[in-house]
């Protein structure tokens, strides 16, 4: 029965593609693959999730080895979720991907570059569905050192660099990581993660358990960009090609951010992680700081993809509050603004990649007039930028409205006013564009018109996608809070 | 029946807009669509004012976006009121468009036109909003589809026009409106409006007191002072749009919330009297004779006009606060007797501006003699905001006044003379020079305004004596708020 191995599949389909995509060599017969690939992806998350809300969660052991021992895959509402987001996401940017790679990459190294996609897809899958710490960390390097190859290959030269700051970073957050784990395996015999919850309660109150949790929180503090750890997304975003920008955006950090939380609820559990440590505190001073400093630098930045990658920064922020309430409408809001900024930032960096691909820049100087040359392009960038600000209609509104909302609940005021002045900081940098595009001069060298259909087609797709979840959330919110419930409830 | 009408009356402006676009190269058929769907809208609205009468309140769910936050329409005496007014108002303002605009050599007109539609369309989703999420909703699509026709010459001033325009309004429904609207939800479970409120008995006096702060100030369009800059910046938009939209949908479209808020959400037994509202009554008395203050000292016509609508729209906050039957009737009366007179005023600036290319008061010396029609129309509509019979104007100051008696503030019935005094202060000289001043010697002659903006103009100044004689139609609805 296929139905069974889904979970496998989910992640040996991206990985043997891979090495495919690299043998085929031809772009375009390697982005199919690509494509298709992505497309079975999503396909089998769907699945996957239905399989969910009928059963309940999903166990699957590889090769047939019991649980604490072999690899285990364990499948709950919370990471079927974000499976969701991450193959929705790729399949529709690799679709984007087409044109506005060729325009980027040179041909003999578009091979290259879809297997470092698809590598990274995989990692991000396998980091999602794992149930195992240190299949875990063996997914998050592969993810990492593709992600590394996939920003190093835009062309600007500075992208090596940027590249190579990532690098830096990132395996000081990956070495923390692995520390993490060790430790918890020396504490706990055990690297299933649901095994190793079990075993924790008992030697919660030692110094090694205290030491593995802020090991692991700061390596992956570090994966999902929480200021101050941030320094090395800006460069990266702004470097990377159109597509690997709007990719990683909306996924990595996500996939980052769902990792913390599994430590936090599933393997440390909510008391510990937010009752015996200071972790909430943390999180909300960290999160205030980041909403209100990167919205703030954002403002001034002229390249509109570090706009963009400061304004992430920020979101993440948002993210980071969600989870400081320590309360389900907290997480809760958490969770869906998972989703939610997955759409706007995909939304919002399609539109670049398409302006990318017809003025070679996105640089703001160059935006004047826009609006009337390029107004599709520009239609789904206002309609992202509007969710970003969280106007009704859009999935960022529902966002906001939950967040506020469990803020209030929980009675912290400061931490609502904070969300609002980010609010309030998006409208200036998402109006600095707008304005630019409709009221600015145009100049008088570029010449020609709209991005070819298949970059507007998936452009469009996230613009309707950020409207549709701004009516209708029984998908979005009704999984995040079904997801926060898993979480909340201790059960990995 | 009617049910299906709430939906028709938001989606014809959306279609009108549609039609608009594509036949934007026949500038003919254009201005016909957008006079038609007008008609249309105005048939649609008015034809919910017999079940209004007979106390009925229809009322259609579209979606549920968040578990219990409907977004819902719901037809209520007020609202059918402001929807009334819009309606026929934006037939007029079409109509003295046309002349407007061609008369003008105005750019991108279908882009003018198409926003201005779906601005409506906004408008009426503000009049017959059930709930406050679904207020807040199409409170914001308003700003949005506004800020194109605010920014419409794409001047460097205009950009900077529309930064404060939008600034300011936004500013305030983020920062202040819609977090209002999320604590009322959490403290109530509910953002429904309901007759007699739903905070009663649901917070302690102090929290009431800075939730109908946040709402006050929140409502950005209603203009109170501090908050009350981007009418004055809004000015830089074309003349319609200074006058249906800047003079009538969008600031009534804030003191109508206000109103909305404070009959509905907080009940008038809960505003009556509270420590919040005894501030929130200073402020608007303020802003009433500072903006008029100011008025005073403007030479460019159209600011003028602002700052005197900044001041009025006072009046209503001022008689929502008061919270009695006779200040929310006067409030109500008042948003239907302004409306008249303010856009009056404004097509009469606007046909200056059209016939002889001159925006400030000082240049209007002797202007009476060669455009007999606008001046005397603009003696007329002066009147009336000035609250002074033979004009409608007089029956809001009426109303409010007797209000705030009731409530027990006779200074508050020194405020409104006094505003009335400053009125006439700022608006009667300008047509009493144009026709009494001497005109400069090397004066070229100038004719009357196209034929479609005195049209216009002669509708609303009727309107403006009609509802001196016949204000029944309009009271008996701002009677019902208040059972």
């Amino acid at each position: 029965m296929i139905s069974a191995q889904l979970p496998a599949l989910q992640v040996v389909v991206p990985l043997l593609a891979a090495p495919l995509c690299l043998v085929l060599h031809r772009p375009f017969a390697a982005w199919l693959l690509t494509f298709v690939v992505s497309g079975i992806s999503l396909l089998v998350s769907v699945a996957l999730l239905g399989q969910i809300l009928e059963q309940g969660v999903i166990d699957y052991t590889f090769g047939g080895w019991a649980a604490p021992f072999g690899i285990a895959y364990h499948i709950d509402f919370a990471n079927a979720y974000v499976l969701l987001i991450v193959t929705a996401i790729s399949t529709v940017v690799s679709i984007f991907a087409k044109r506005s790679v060729a325009s980027e990459i040179e041909a003999h190294s578009q091979g290259l570059f879809y297997t470092a996609w698809l590598l990274c897809l995989t990692g991000l899958l396998g980091i999602t569905i794992t149930g195992d710490a240190f299949n875990l960390f063996v997914f998050l390097e592969i993810s990492s050192l593709s992600s590394y190859v996939l920003i190093a290959m835009g062309n600007d030269r500075k992208a090596l660099t940027a590249a190579y700051q990532y690098l830096i970073m990132g395996t000081i957050g990956a070495t923390f990581i692995l520390i993490g784990i060790g430790l918890l395996y020396m504490l706990t015999g055990t690297l299933n993660m649901l095994d190793m919850a079990q075993r924790l309660v008992a030697v919660a109150d030692s110094r090694t358990a205290r030491t593995g949790f802020a090991f692991l929180t700061v390596g992956l503090g570090l994966k999902i960009a929480l200021f101050p750890l941030h320094l090395w997304l800006p460069n990266a975003y702004a470097y990377a090609p159109s597509a690997v920008s709007a990719f990683l955006a909306a996924t990595a950090t996500k996939v980052a951010v769902y990792v913390l939380l599994r430590f936090m609820f599933s393997v440390f559990g909510i008391d510990f992680a937010l009752g015996a440590m200071p972790l909430s505190t943390m999180l909300v001073v960290l999160g205030s700081v980041a909403v209100l400093s990167a919205s703030t630098v954002a403002i001034f930045q002229h390249n509109l993809k570090r706009m963009l990658a400061y304004s992430s920064i920020a979101q993440i922020g948002y993210l980071v509050l969600g989870v400081s309430l320590a309360t389900p409408a907290g997480l809760t809001a958490t969770l869906l603004h998972l989703f939610n900024h997955a759409l706007m930032k995909g939304a919002l960096f399609l539109a670049l990649g398409c302006i990318a691909w017809r003025l070679g820049s996105v640089r703001l100087g160059d935006l004047g007039g826009l609006g009337y040359r390029m107004p599709w392009t520009m239609g789904v960038f206002v309609i992202g930028g509007l969710s970003l600000i969280g106007l009704p209609l859009t999935a960022g509104f529902i966002s906001k409205w939950y967040l506020v909302l469990a803020a209030v609940e929980r009675g912290w005021w400061p931490v609502v006013l904070i969300i609002i002045a980010g609010s309030l900081l998006a409208v200036i940098y998402v109006w600095r564009v707008i304005e630019t595009a409709y009221l600015g001069k145009t100049k008088e060298a570029v010449s020609g018109t709209e991005a070819p259909l298949s970059m507007l087609v998936p452009a469009w797709l996230l613009a309707i996608a950020n409207l549709y979840f701004g009516m209708h959330t029984e998908l979005s919110a009704g999984i995040a809070s079904q997801a926060a419930m898993v979480l909340f409830g201790g059960q990995p | 029946m009617s049910d299906s009408i709430l939906f028709l009356i938001l989606l014809t402006p959306l279609i009108g807009a549609g039609l608009i676009v594509v036949t934007g190269n026949r500038p003919n058929l254009r201005e016909t669509v957008s006079v038609v769907t007008g008609l249309l809208l105005l048939v649609e609205v008015a034809s919910l004012v017999p079940d209004v009468l007979a106390g009925e309140t229809p009322g259609l769910l579209l979606a549920i976006p968040v578990p219990g936050v409907p977004l819902a329409l719901q037809v209520e005496p007020l609202g059918l009121l402001f929807a009334l007014i819009a309606s026929s108002l934006w037939i007029v303002t079409t109509i003295y468009a046309i002349g407007y605009m061609r008369g003008h050599h105005e750019i991108h007109q279908t882009r003018f036109y198409a926003f201005f539609a779906i601005a409506i369309s906004a408008t009426m989703g503000i009049a017959l909003a059930q709930n406050l999420f679904t207020l807040f909703l199409f409170y914001e699509l308003l700003t949005i589809s506004t800020y194109p026709l605010v920014t419409h010459a794409g001047t460097p001033e205009a950009r900077r026009g529309g930064r404060v325009y939008l600034g300011i309004l936004m500013g305030t429904s983020i920062g202040f409106l819609l977090l209002a609207v999320i604590w009322t939800w959490q403290l109530t479970g509910t953002t429904g409006f309901k007759a007699g409120g739903i905070l009663a008995g649901q917070a302690s006096p102090l929290v009431i007191g800075i939730l109908y702060g946040l709402f006050a100030f929140g409502i950005g369009k209603a203009a109170l002072m501090p908050f009350h800059r981007w009418l004055p910046a809004a000015m830089v938009a074309p003349t319609p749009v200074s006058a249906l939209l800047h003079a009538v949908a969008v600031v009534k479209a804030g003191v109508f919330a206000i109103l909305k808020v404070t009959v509905y959400i907080f009940g008038i037994d809960l505003v009556g009297g509270s420590t919040a509202s005894t501030a929130l009554l200073w402020v608007a008395a303020l802003t009433i004779i500072g903006a008029s203050l100011v008025a005073l000292y403007q030479d460019n016509l159209k600011r003028r006009l602002a700052y005197s609508t900044i001041s009025q729209l006072s009046y209503v906050v001022l008689g929502a606060v008061l919270a009695n039957a006779a200040s929310i009737s006067g409030a109500a009366v008042h948003i239907a007797t302004h409306a008249v007179g303010k856009i009056t005023l404004f097509f009469c600036a606007g046909a200056i501006l059209v016939a002889t290319h001159k925006t400030r008061v000082s240049e209007l010396d002797g202007l009476g003699r060669q455009m007999p029609l606008t001046m005397g129309a603009f003696l007329i509509a002066s009147l009336s905001i000035a609250g002074l019979p033979p004009t409608g104007g007089l029956w809001g100051k009426w109303y409010l006044a007797l209000g705030a008696l009731d409530a027990g503030y006779g200074i508050l019935v020194g405020v409104l003379m006094l505003s009335t005094l400053l009125n006439i202060a700022y608006l009667l000289p300008i047509p009493l020079r144009a026709f009494f001043g001497q005109s400069p010697k090397t004066a070229v002659q100038f004719s009357e305004a196209p034929l479609p903006c005195l049209v216009a103009i002669g509708i609303t100044t009727a309107a403006c004596v009609t509802l001196f004689f016949f204000p029944g139609p309009v009271y008996q609805l701002a009677g019902m708020l208040i059972p």
